[in-house]
């Protein structure tokens, strides 16, 4: 529990340091850079998935999918067959500013990898992941030792929620168990602290079940460990209505999540920054922890397409960081190194939301 | 709102919504009756797997005000596991249960774990204690802490519960030492349960318990002041159980006092909570003396006068005419508030000669009674059947004053003032009204007029009158989806003629979403959605009040602005699949080895004045309550804490109406059956003049599921379950069409003359349940008879009810085949008009309103779904199949499509 060390502690006291100096800044989207590259089916196989399935496999596995499965789109497997790319992408952000970088973690969990029949490479996506953003991390430093850079290993919801049920004649199915997401969690961030990630992000939360399971997985990693990481927690209010996508408000999210004592706790994805921002004013009234953020570039268009500028974005932003609502903030689907930039500078001369609890020990 | 926090340690748990404690609350209810060690009634559903109705259990426990609700599965014949999954869930997926925490109790850690595993909020563990030492006690904590719960600490240790009050301090505090120095458990999160256990046992030794519980509570408080202090309520009065009344005394008497000691959470059963003031004195008295333990007689004392307490009813009943005694203002407000229409008209003479003008009866005494009436019901303390009585006596009593106000009226040119005017109607092609006339009651007994055009209501004849009477409002209601449509058409029309007066939807097919989607956007002065009788008072008096209608509107506009808004970005992972991918998954089945029943009676069967008694046994009560706005199931609705005794009322009232209308022969029941060789052919199928199969007689469409669904589970469509022709034994499908509505409507004005609203919505809503009993009885005998695939079945009436028979019958407009137009064929195939007496409207609803029709598929396999959205390439495909446009067919099937059609 909370009471344990910290697995990195010099890290950690730096983290805080910079946390109670400025608003630090995350990177973000990777979809869209991603996109940029028109990557075909034959650039994410790369060689060792040719035939559609891990061609390092030794155990046979492989021969039950002849001709194997479409892995296009599993944006997560670049780690292994275009590492190159994804570096790039963690160089982009770094260069525009970012003090923290997401690791192209988000669906490399059993469960998600399980639909392109790659579950197996759950624990290795992290660990390879959790590596790449570690070296692009370590390299900006070397070269600014001033502005410390740290690497957040991403636990994404995974394709299935807990508490709702998939069939309509039945709501008391579900199609995934609390134990399932845990074992899950456990083996994802095994790898990602094995890769060397300075702090755990559990984010996307659609279904605050999901998380509570990561939570708990995490919780147990770090007893049976015997020594912990600090935890982000980001949540997805869905749409307008103000929900969670399991129908929670604002406020029942941060108390659901909040016996996890987590670094900081906010909003991520579905909404732009403006209809975020009554939620995240919530959690910056309630919360103990630090406040993040990490909106989109506004809602979809009617193409699917987020066309949000940067310069708009920042705009708003700046807004939550003048009113002392934020400690962390950074872009979700739709942002871009461009965002990144304009964000970083909008920010730069706001304080950073104060914690309630140093307040308290004031006074 | 959110409070600034860190001042002080308030407990913060959540479901769907945040319940923070704070002093101000005082105490909170935990709701007791989902638990099977405290409730037969919910241990018998959990035992029967009757789920569904344990959760109306859940359901009326928020309603009732439960801010917490127990669950606890602990019994021995029950997989405690599985239920207490099974049930969290299942409520979970209710967001107005799941809005409030849940309390997860259990003594099995196992049993408590599978609960919180479900549990997306911050819930309550119930309980943990040191019973196996202190190692146990803190493994289970710090997964507790890990789940994210917080917990009901027992005052149990290695030596057992705690019964004096120092064992209870001394437990309590021990464990609050190793909680928060040895884990770090907030304090804020711990709840203790000093134990509380029965008094007046006769055992001497029992008789401090509650004040042993009330001094540890006001100890505890003082020590741990962030801590909240708890109990099971019932506990404490059980050797009282049989009697209610004491036992609801010594509840109120025993919280009174613990309360005020520091006792801040309670499982009560919070439907049922006495006020203290409202305890019979002597009564009270006595119960005081226990529970503080007074005087040494003070058992003895309650055992004396307990007797007298049991069965309270009877005394009522001495009761009854003690009101007559009263002044004449009062005698009205309490004939009235009981529905008593039987000395009206002399109190209404007696009050009208002491006014100066007849109207002052109505405004005055009537008018206050009525209002008692309005906010009994607005408090959720008056059921709907009750209101509807009361406007009986009112209706009445105005009846009455009536020609004295016209002759005032004639004289002094004076009006009365009400509310406002609301213009109601069925729309045009549909013919249900009960639910409508529930309204207008309702409205009226608020003081609105409403001018109820009855139903079949064309758009024009809605308006015109709207005009004419210069009306405030106009309030649009039907059953069927078509109708749907037409009040979109009722609400384009509107605009058209610059109407600027507010649009009430109702009924029981339509909802916020559609009205927001397809409705609201036509009309510019304002459209809401109402969704019951109970809540049609406070929309139409937020809507004629000067002051409230500008931020209802806007408000009803915001919201549906944000319906519309959320439905286009209705996120992916409900994406249809392709019509031929859900054809590809259709359900299958071996046609070479399957053998289709041969009917004993092929072809059309026609059955006359059909005996209502017969019908009566196969009556489904369950409905019948549900017209009336009373939730929960028969029979146990008959004891509900909550409804029981109306629903009993009720019940009775709707058996003695029965009992005439079949003695009286008030309805005439009227049936066609048809047998007919058929096929499958792709998604239709064709019905046959014989078992050649060469001529065909119809082609009847069925509408696939397109959901994304794993492989083994298939899209269904109701024309798999129809052999394909290939095969050398043809296949068969049934029709039947049935009614036992013929002859209501002389009874029905019979009533209208006599102002009673009441007893016509019971005869209407009882024609309704014999019909469906009708259309049970008959299958039952397709099956057994006519078809006969099943010639020896027998099944009671609840197994029929829960459809545990072979075959379907699905109806035509029903969720397994939407289109209604399929009625048309089906009413061609059986001459269900000549045969029968049943009538098709342009809107294909049937008149009389009472009755049934559909088709009888025997497949062992064949089961009802619901076809749900549909992609346009289906509905494409559909309308090429039935010789339609595209935009007829997205007419008809308006409510089931995935897309906006152009």
């Amino acid at each position: 529990m909370s009471t344990l060390p910290w697995l990195h502690p010099d890290r950690v006291a730096l983290l805080e340091q910079t946390l109670q100096r400025r608003i630090l800044i995350l990177d973000g989207g990777m979809g869209t850079m991603l996109q940029a590259h028109e990557l075909d089916e034959h650039g994410f196989r790369g060689e060792r998935f040719q035939h559609g399935h891990d061609g390092h496999a030794h155990d046979g596995h492989a021969h039950e999918h002849p001709g194997g499965c479409d892995l296009k789109g599993n944006n997560d497997l670049l780690t292994l067959t275009k590492p190159e790319i994804i570096r790039g992408v963690h160089d982009a952000y770094l260069e525009a500013g970012a003090d923290l970088i997401e690791t192209n973690t988000f669906n490399s969990t059993r469960i998600s990898q399980a639909d392109y029949k790659l579950q197996q490479l759950a624990y290795e996506l992290n660990r390879e992941g959790a590596k790449l953003a570690r070296a692009a991390c370590d390299a900006m430093t070397a070269k600014t030792p001033d502005q410390p850079r740290f690497v957040i290993g991403v636990l994404g919801p995974t394709s299935r929620t807990a508490s709702l049920s998939p069939d309509v004649n039945d709501p008391g199915f579900r199609n995934v168990t609390f134990e399932e997401l845990a074992e899950n969690y456990t083996e994802s961030a095994n790898g990602l602290i094995d890769g060397g990630a300075d702090v755990i992000m559990v984010e996307t939360i659609f279904d605050t079940l999901n998380a509570k399971a990561a939570l708990f997985a995490l919780s147990e990693l770090f007893h049976q460990r015997g020594a912990r990481l600090p935890v982000m927690v980001s949540g997805t209010i869905t749409d307008r209505s103000g929900r969670t996508l399991s129908g929670q408000t604002a406020e029942a999210f941060y108390y659901s999540v909040r016996h996890a004592r987590p670094l900081s706790v906010g909003f991520n994805c579905a909404l732009g920054a403006e209809d975020l921002r009554p939620h995240v004013q919530t959690l910056a009234n309630l919360a103990e922890s630090y406040v993040s953020t990490h909106p989109n570039a506004g809602l979809p268009n009617a193409f699917g397409e987020y066309d949000e500028t940067p310069e708009h974005m920042a705009g708003v932003i700046a807004g939550f960081a003048r009113d002392g609502l934020l400690n962390l903030v950074g872009g979700c689907c739709g942002t871009t190194p461009a965002h990144i930039r304009a964000i970083a500078e909008a920010v730069r001369d706001c304080a950073p939301r104060a914690l309630p609890g140093v307040v308290q020990e004031a006074a | 709102m959110v409070s600034s926090l860190m001042s002080t340690r308030h407990t913060r748990l959540s479901g769907l919504e945040p319940l923070v404690i704070t002093p101000d609350l005082l105490f909170i209810n935990v709701g007791e009756r989902t638990n099977v060690t405290g409730s037969a009634q919910f241990k018998k559903l959990i035992k029967e797997e009757r789920y569904d109705e344990a959760v109306e259990v859940a359901r009326q426990q928020v309603a009732n005000g439960a801010q917490v609700i127990d669950i606890n599965m602990d019994e021995g014949l029950i997989d405690s596991e599985a239920a207490m999954t099974r049930f969290v869930n299942l409520i979970s997926s209710e967001p107005d249960i799941a809005r409030v925490p849940f309390m997860i109790d259990s003594s099995k850690w196992t049993v408590i774990e599978a609960g919180l595993r479900c549990l997306q909020g911050k819930g309550i563990v119930n309980s943990i204690s040191m019973k196996e030492g202190e190692a146990a006690f803190l493994e289970q904590a710090r997964k507790v802490r890990q789940y994210g719960a917080a917990a009901v600490v027992m005052a149990f240790d290695e030596q057992g519960q705690a019964d004096t009050c120092e064992r209870k301090v001394e437990i309590c505090a021990r464990a609050h030492e190793l909680l928060t120095t040895k884990l770090d458990f907030p304090p804020e999160d711990i709840i203790f349960d000093p134990n509380i256990f029965a008094i007046a046992t006769g055992i001497e030794e029992h008789n401090n318990y509650a004040v042993d519980f009330i001094n540890a509570a006001r100890e505890l408080k003082r020590r741990f002041p962030d801590c909240h202090i708890s109990g099971g309520v019932s506990n404490v009065s059980f050797s009282f159980r049989g009697n209610n009344t004491v036992r609801e005394a010594i509840h109120s008497v025993f919280l009174y006092h613990a309360i005020r000691a520091g006792m801040d959470m309670g499982i009560v059963n919070a439907g049922a909570l006495t006020i203290m003031d409202d305890i019979d004195p002597p009564l009270r008295e006595r119960v005081e003396d226990v529970v503080l333990n007074r005087r040494q007689d003070a058992t003895e004392r309650l055992l004396e006068i307990a007797d007298n307490y049991k069965g309270k009813r009877g005394a009522a009943e001495v009761e009854t005419l003690a009101w007559r005694e009263k002044d004449v203002r009062e005698r009205l407000s309490h004939a009235l508030v009981h529905g008593i229409d039987q000395y009206v008209v002399e109190d209404t003479e007696e009050a009208r000669q002491m006014s100066t003008r007849p109207l002052d009866v109505i405004e005055g005494p009537l008018m206050d009674g009525m209002n008692v009436v309005g906010d009994l019901f607005g408090a959720g303390k008056m059921f709907l059947p009750q209101v509807v009585k009361s406007a009986r006596v009112m209706k009445k009593a105005v009846a009455y004053l009536l020609p004295y106000i016209e002759a005032e009226k004639a004289r002094t040119g004076d009006t009365g003032k009400n509310n406002g005017k609301i213009v109601m109607a069925t729309v045009k092609g549909d013919v249900h009204d009960i639910g409508k006339n529930i309204v207008g009651v309702v409205l009226r007994c608020n003081n609105f007029e409403v001018i109820d055009l009855g139903v079949m209501v064309p758009a024009q004849k809605i308006l015109e009158t709207a005009i004419a009477e210069k009306a405030d409002m106009i309030g649009l209601s039907g059953l069927i989806t078509p109708s749907l449509e037409e009040m979109g058409q009722v609400a384009k029309e509107m605009q058209r003629q610059d109407f600027h007066i507010p649009l009430l939807i109702g009924g029981a097919t339509t909802s916020r979403a559609h009205t927001a989607l397809k409705i609201e956007p036509h009309y510019k002065a304002g459209t809401v959605w109402v969704k019951d009788a109970s809540r049609a008072v406070g929309v139409a008096q937020s809507l004629v009040s000067k002051e409230l209608v500008d931020d209802f509107l806007a408000k009803v506009r915001a919201d549906y602005a944000d319906v519309r808004e959320r439905h286009r970005n209705r996120g992916p992972g409900k994406q249809l699949v392709p019509l031929d991918k859900a054809r590809a998954q259709r359900f299958r089945c071996d046609w070479a080895a399957y053998e289709p029943p041969q009917p004993k009676r092929p072809g059309i069967t026609i059955f006359d004045d059909y005996d209502l008694a017969t019908i009566r046994r196969y009556i489904d009560w369950t409905p019948f309550f549900q017209a009336w706005e009373l939730a929960g199931h028969y029979p146990a609705i008959l004891t509900d804490e909550v409804v029981g005794p109306q629903a009993s009322e009720l019940f009775r009232d709707a058996q003695a109406m029965l009992d005439k209308i079949i003695a009286e022969k008030w309805l005439t029941a009227r049936a066609v059956i048809g047998l007919w060789p058929a096929a499958n052919v792709g998604d239709d199928v064709e019905v046959y003049t014989d078992t050649t199969r060469t001529q065909p007689l119809a082609r009847l469409h069925s509408l696939r599921q397109q959901a994304d669904k794993p492989p083994e589970r298939p899209d269904l469509c109701l024309a798999d379950f129809i052999a394909p022709k290939e095969f050398a034994r043809p296949d068969w499908i049934g029709g039947f069409a049935v009614t036992a509505g013929l002859g209501i409507e002389k009874h029905l004005e019979r009533f209208l003359a006599d102002y009673d609203d009441y007893s016509s919505i019971i005869l209407k809503a009882l024609a309704d349940r014999l019909a469906e009993a009708f259309a049970e009885h008959m299958h039952e005998r397709v099956r057994r008879e006519f078809w006969g695939f099943v010639p020896d079945e027998s099944l009671d009436n609840d197994a029929l009810i829960a459809e545990k028979y072979r075959g379907i019958r699905p109806a035509p407009g029903y969720p397994a085949c939407p289109d209604h137009t399929e009625k048309s064929t089906l009413f061609r195939l059986l001459d269900a008009t000549n045969n029968a007496g049943i009538e098709l409207t342009e809107g294909f609803s049937m008149y009389p309103a009472a009755a049934v029709s559909g088709w009888y598929y025997s497949h062992p396999d064949s089961q009802y779904f619901v076809v749900g959205r549909l992609g346009k390439d289906q509905v494409e495909d559909y309308a090429r199949r039935k010789g339609w446009t595209l935009a007829e067919a997205e007419r008809w099937l308006a409510s089931n499509l995935d897309y906006d059609p152009e």
